[in-house]
């Protein structure tokens, strides 16, 4: 299944990409999707923890399944206004 | 329409903000302006700005259901929430929220927990730009 990740800030930066695609087993869970993504991007690894997760366009925990069309973004500790 | 809220590239009004949440029930209106503040970092260095980005999309459900939580608590007439994204230089604001309420300790509560509420989760960052050139991101 394929899920849309969109990366931020911080760790936008340090991947060097804002928005790719992920080609994921069905069943696969955010975290499962994390550990992809720390592996793809080494440079984003120690960050990941401190980061939330949203799945189209809401918070949710790290243990969600995904399902194919999803929009999975990475938010790092936010700091608006 | 009864709310105005938006992510926007351009220099924030609070004038414009003020004037959208004025109602002839409105007895109380409160208007908060987040500014980019002045600093010198311990090595010396002088901030000359902040550097916004927003997840837009979800930045503008967060701040429309905030919207919606403050109506429920506080008999709020209109508001306005305004975010910048892009660079606010010192002295410029970077967030504008106003409030109308038929009576002021509403008015002034309800703003005061949108800008909390909003700087607690809304999936906006900001980069700290030094004089230097060098940008450190804020978290």
């Amino acid at each position: 299944m394929k899920v849309s990740i969109k990366l931020f800030a911080i760790v936008r930066d340090r991947a060097g990409v804002a928005d790719l695609t992920l080609d994921l087993p069905a069943g696969a869970t955010i975290a499962f999707a994390a550990d992809l993504l720390a592996k793809k991007y080494p440079a984003i690894e120690t960050f990941l923890p401190r980061c939330a997760f949203a799945l189209n366009l809401e918070y949710t925990s790290i243990s969600e399944l995904l399902k194919d069309g999803d929009e999975l973004a990475v938010i790092p500790p936010v700091s608006g206004g | 329409m009864s709310d105005r809220i938006e992510i926007l590239s351009t220099p924030l009004s609070v004038y414009d903000a003020e004037q959208f949440v004025v109602d002839l029930q409105a007895g109380g209106i409160c208007v908060f302006s987040g500014n980019t503040r002045a600093e010198t970092s311990s090595d010396g260095r002088e901030l000359v700005a902040l550097d916004y980005e927003a997840y837009a999309d979800m930045a503008l459900r967060q701040l429309n259901e905030l919207a919606g939580r403050a109506r429920e608590r506080w008999p709020i007439l209109k508001l306005a929430i305004l975010h910048r994204t892009g660079r606010v230089a010192v002295g410029e604001p970077s967030v504008v929220i106003a409030v109308s309420c038929g009576h002021r300790a509403e008015a002034f509560e309800a703003c005061r927990f949108l800008i909390d509420e909003l700087k607690r989760d809304v999936a906006i960052w900001k980069k700290e730009v030094w004089k230097s050139g060098d940008a450190t991101w804020v978290h």
